[in-house]
């Protein structure tokens, strides 16, 4: 690793003071159970570490009850999460989503804000090539030339090919989360699902996060009465497995048959990919193997294979597939 | 003349029994010492510069600037220019300093001049026909290359007998060859190597057909088969992937003297190799004046028999900082991209039956690579001799990190392409694989074949298979399929050679002192439930000495070698030790050495109360000189044996639509001869299962095609199993009549080759269709099962 300049400043406005204005000069530290291992690997450089961990401030830590909805800061770690009773109980899914992400050891480290604003796990970008891995020689795209198993099938036109890396971000983003974004000029609030963007450039990142930015809390707003939700991840492995596809779907009922649908996948573009496809193919229907089968069907519509990654397309419609029918069967919100 | 022989059953105290491993609880509480926690002080931290390329030439390096970095005690150029460097992460220049980041930000000062080259990283495409069948002679690059890339010793010298070379080996290359420590055979071959200057440039086949051979009549046999299967099976490349990875700690005490910690399978052979890897340095010291100490080695599983270029840049590093400890863990990337890989070995194969189920004929055509080298055959047909056979075999050499042993050498994909053609060749006979198996056991070697019998019998019983196998595809209902499979296997397992010290001293004590390691196997434990169960004595009362080089040698623990040469010798030593202690005391009792007897911690004579001594009282009357004898193997009586078969069958599910695989049971049968401590042989074989279901479903070195590196040099993509999917296992070990007093014989190796193969069919047998190759991924079984939907539409 090389060397760098460390702080841990306890007041926020000093935390966000002491970001950079640039990528490169500073990378906030929370759990570090990402951040530490791109320093090692040497892809991510940064001149400062700004270690927010002790930065005072209660709701940075906390759960909190906002009107009907639920504030979470960015320092609370996925194992609260994964065990609070509040969260269980009005947003399961949130709840099934942290449970399963990575191991018991990560999910006590790692915080929500982390778990938002990790980088892709494409192993090209992990290998030093870059987050669009162009070939320097050749000016072609590695992964197009190379081993794409585990890149995009949806938004992959390019010339970004990796794939959206958390399994709770696609859970939240049904939910309709919200987050604030600090810096020393003020706050911002964004749809969660707009914080995500796919670069088009090198020196651009995957966020629509400012340098100078800290992520401070995930809104929730109430959960929708009545709504049944479910997670479903395909993952080879029982458990510390990365995902090949993932899914969350939130129905909204009316009787016997859908009303609305939020579904949204996750490991299989760029961004987590809410597919209006797969809402509009399920919505007004009963959920039976068949309407579900559909559903899964239309999301994978505009899939498209780099290659050697046609089976996650396969992945992606079972995931879509699976996780209206558990949400229908039993995944009350 | 005293017996060596291994007690009757009913005269055994530990042999057999089942005994916990006695450094079970230092190693889970922490207290085990690895190369790993040798921290002296004053440690210097060594850094490697790694090549960034799969194939190039360095065509310069400048160390200036890292040399005066601060805290840079050393730095080693392992690779000089010139070099063609021949797979990604090869080391390349090595240094040493005050702390782990100096060392890394002298790395980063380190110029080097790179002429990127061709390189060739696929392995699974099949060979086009006919290739390999020649190969140009050998160049100058060529032959540098296959000795820095270790290029196995017999195939270099047929490759320069056959092939040639193309340049001129004048005395200069032979005084350059020879300061290199080249082997003297190599360097005599090189000599008489036929010239041939034309071919020298001409670009090269990675291809060479390395087996070719028939027996009987196989076309005939194919022209009147009356059943013939075909299909494609292999297994990719994996790693070793040892939990501690290489590394090495090194210091000269003095100028003459050095000391090293090597995580190794074979510490007595440390000191010969790594002078000799000295020697090519231009450093001259004898072998007898370098230690090697390793108290515990973190797995081997293959990839741990040689001092390699850490073992000889690492005490370079440590001369060169004036003698201060150096040490070098390979960090986890490179651990996966240079220090362990299998080789593949994938076969197109035409097998052929008569309809009443009886083998007659067997083709393969395999490929496959172990790195730059290229790589041997496999043992094409896998225990069954089928009498009419053609196989044919095409090395690949590709720019990869050359192939180690890995734990049974070529068996597990052997049984993957055996056992899986012989499961599709049953399902075109719509015959239970029991069944065809129990038909053509006359094609198995006659030892085994009782053995097979009777395994099977047992396995049957254990997985119900007999209840429950059903024929292909008809494995459920819905998306989830259920299958069962099953694999046999062999392996050799005669004890190697080795020696112990062992002594009994006046207070009782018993000391033992051994140049073996224990890779977790519980070679220690073994070790004194021998001792224990000849001295009459618990084990408790014996202290074992190992992993040092200045101990009696004993053999490198692999091919399931070291239980029968450490369970010899130290049978041995303790039959010796004990009948002199037998001569010592006799006398006193009024009786002949020769009847007594040393059980329970009492020396007597069977049936006479009256004459019986403690331990202690015996031990004290040898005055003041403690007995020490040695114990060997090779020696007087065998006390080991060779040959084992083993069955295993895998129970699993398959989601076909995710094409996720689940083992749901496991069941092994295998024997052993006589088995020393049943506890640690059970686990060994449970072990192989974890790490066959490991391989089966999950474990694949990728290398990308653009760069030549590995991409899943970590363990996040280099997927192992986890707790969560490990299956029911069940073990049953052949014991008693007919097998104990066939001696002792290893058991590392065998369990580990049939869980591919056996996961393989199982799957073959729930979803109706072969997924050729393991792993068993979503993405070959999805493929496998499309393919299956073509070809029924």
């Amino acid at each position: 690793m090389r060397s760098f300049e460390y702080a841990a400043p306890k007041a926020p406005q000093q935390a966000l003071g002491l970001l950079g204005r640039n990528w490169g000069e500073s990378e906030i530290l929370a759990g570090g159970t990402d951040l530490l291992a791109l320093m090692k690997d040497d892809v991510v450089r940064p001149r400062r570490l700004v270690n927010v961990k002790a930065v005072e401030g209660a709701d940075l830590h906390a759960l909190m009850r906002r009107q009907n909805g639920l504030q979470i800061g960015a320092l609370v770690s996925i194992a609260r999460v994964a065990e609070s009773a509040d969260i269980r109980q009005r947003y399961p899914m949130l709840a099934n989503a942290a449970v399963e992400a990575a191991s018991p050891q990560i999910r006590n480290m790692a915080t929500m804000g982390g778990n938002i604003c990790q980088r892709p796990r494409c192993w090209y970008f992990r290998n030093g090539f870059g987050l669009l891995a162009v070939d320097k020689k050749t000016g072609k795209s590695l992964v197009l030339e190379g081993d794409n198993r585990y890149h995009a099938i949806l938004g992959n036109e390019g010339p970004a090919y990796f794939v959206s890396p958390s399994s709770i971000v696609p859970s939240l983003v049904a939910y309709g989360a919200k987050i604030t974004l600090a810096s020393a000029k003020g706050t911002r609030e964004v749809p969660l699902e707009k914080f995500f963007v796919t670069p088009r450039e090198e020196n651009q990142r995957e966020h629509d996060l400012r340098p100078d930015e800290m992520l401070t809390f995930i809104s929730l707003p109430a959960p929708p009465a009545g709504a049944r939700v479910a997670h479903y991840e395909v993952r080879q492995k029982a458990a510390v497995d990365g995902p090949l596809a993932t899914c969350a779907a939130l129905l909204e009922m009316s009787g016997g048959t859908v009303k609305t649908a939020r579904i949204v996948m996750g490991h299989v573009a760029p961004i987590p990919w809410i597919s209006q496809e797969a809402a509009q193919a399920i919505a007004g229907k009963p959920v039976n193997e068949e309407t579900a089968e559909a559903a899964g069907a239309a999301a994978v519509a505009q899939a498209k294979s780099l290659g050697r990654n046609g089976y996650k397309i396969k992945l992606a419609r079972v995931a879509v597939k699976r996780a209206i029918l558990a949400a229908a069967q039993g995944g009350q919100a | 003349m005293p017996s060596y022989a291994w007690p009757p059953e009913d005269q055994r105290a530990y042999i057999g029994k089942r005994i916990s491993r006695v450094d079970g609880p230092f190693k889970v509480s922490g207290r085990a010492k690895y190369t790993y926690d040798y921290n002296p002080k004053g440690l210097l931290y060594g850094a490697v510069l790694r090549s960034p390329y799969a194939k190039a030439r360095i065509v310069s390096i400048d160390t200036s600037e890292a040399e005066k970095m601060p805290g840079v005690k050393s730095v080693h150029i392992v690779q000089d220019k010139g070099t063609i460097i021949q797979w990604a992460g090869d080391d390349v220049v090595a240094l040493a300093a005050v702390t782990e980041d100096q060392a890394e930000d002298a790395l980063r000062a380190i110029k080097v001049e790179w002429e990127p080259l061709p390189h060739f990283v696929d392995d699974e495409k099949q060979p086009p026909a006919g290739s390999g069948k020649t190969s140009g002679a050998m160049s100058q690059d060529d032959f540098v290359g296959a000795i820095s890339n270790q290029m196995p010793q017999g195939q270099l010298i047929r490759q320069l007998t056959t092939d040639g070379v193309s340049f001129k080996v004048d005395d200069e290359f032979i005084k350059q060859a020879k300061s290199f420590s080249v082997p003297q055979p190599i360097i005599d071959a090189l000599q008489k190597a036929p010239y041939h200057p034309e071919s020298g440039d001409a670009p090269r086949s990675p291809y060479k057909e390395v087996r070719s051979e028939t027996k009987g009549d196989p076309d005939s046999a194919f022209k009147s088969a009356e059943v013939t299967s075909e299909g494609v099976y292999g297994a990719t490349v994996i790693t070793h992937c040892c939990m501690e990875s290489h590394g090495v700690a090194a210091e000269w005490p003095d100028p003459d003297h050095l000391v090293v910690h090597i995580s190794t399978q074979s510490v007595s052979s440390m000191p010969g190799q790594i002078a000799g890897g000295l020697k090519g340095q231009g450093v001259n010291i004898d072998a007898a004046n370098i230690r090697v100490e390793q108290q515990n080695v973190g797995g081997g599983v293959g990839s741990k028999f040689q001092a390699d270029r850490w073992g000889i840049y690492v005490p370079m590093l440590s001369r060169k900082a004036g003698g201060a400890p150096v040490k070098v863990m390979l960090e986890r990337d490179a651990e996966l991209a240079v220090a362990g890989a299998r080789p593949s070995h994938f076969a197109r194969v035409k097998a052929a039956a008569s309809r009443d189920g009886q083998i007659t004929a067997w083709e393969s055509e395999g490929w496959g690579t172990g790195g730059p080298g290229g790589g041997a055959a496999p043992p094409l047909p896998y225990v069954f001799d089928v009498p009419n056979q053609r196989n044919r075999y095409v090395s690949v050499a590709t720019n990869t990190g050359p192939s180690r042993a890995w734990r049974a050498p070529q068996h597990p994909q052997a049984a993957v392409i055996t056992m899986g053609a012989l499961e599709d060749l049953a399902a075109r006979l719509n015959m239970n694989p029991v069944e065809l198996i129990r038909k053509n056991i006359g094609l198995v070697t006659e030892a085994r074949r009782q053995i097979y019998l009777d395994e099977l019998d047992i396995a049957d019983k254990m997985m119900a298979w007999s209840s429950r196998w059903h024929p292909r595809g008809q494995g459920g209902n819905g998306s989830m399929m259920q299958g069962l499979g099953l694999s046999l296997h062999t392996w050799g397992g005669r004890g190697h050679a080795s020696n112990c010290d062992l002594s009994i001293h006046p207070d009782g004590s018993v000391d033992i002192k051994m140049g073996t390691q224990d890779l977790g196997t519980g070679t220690r434990t073994t070790i004194l439930i021998v001792a224990a169960d000849t001295l009459g004595i618990p084990m408790e009362q014996i202290t074992l000495n190992i992993g040092d080089s200045s101990y009696p040698t004993s053999g490198g623990s692999g091919g399931s070698t070291t239980i029968g040469g450490v369970s010899s010798s130290t049978r041995r030593a303790a039959v010796d030790a004990r009948d002199a202690l037998f001569a010592k005391v006799a006398p006193g009792l009024d009786t002949s050495p020769e009847k007594l007897v040393a059980r329970g911690g009492r020396i007597f004579v069977e049936g006479d109360a009256s004459k019986s001594l403690t331990w202690k009282q015996a031990c004290a009357k040898l005055g003041a000189m403690p007995i020490t004898v040695q114990g060997k193997n090779p020696g007087p009586e065998n006390l080991t044996n060779s040959g084992v078969g083993g069955v295993q069958m895998a129970d699993v599910s398959v989601d076909t639509e995710t094409g996720i695989v689940k083992v749901n049971k496991m069941v092994a049968v295998q024997d052993c001869g006589l088995v020393i401590d049943l506890k640690t042989a059970e686990s060994q074989v449970l072990g192989a299962l974890i790490m066959g279901v490991s391989y089966a479903l999950y474990e694949e070195k990728i290398h990308d095609p653009t760069t030549g590196i590995v991409l899943n040099d970590n363990m996040e993509f280099y997927r192992l199993a986890g707790l969560g999917d490990i299956p029911e296992m069940q073990v049953h070990m052949m014991t008693g009549k007919g097998y104990d007093e066939r001696g002792v014989i290893g058991l590392a190796e065998p369990p580990t080759v049939s869980p591919g193969a056996a996961i393989s069919n199982a799957v073959a047998n729930a979803i109706g269709v072969r997924v050729p190759f393991i792993p068993l991924t979503p993405d070959r079984v999805l493929a496998a099962l499309e393919g299956q939907k073509g070809a029924q539409a």
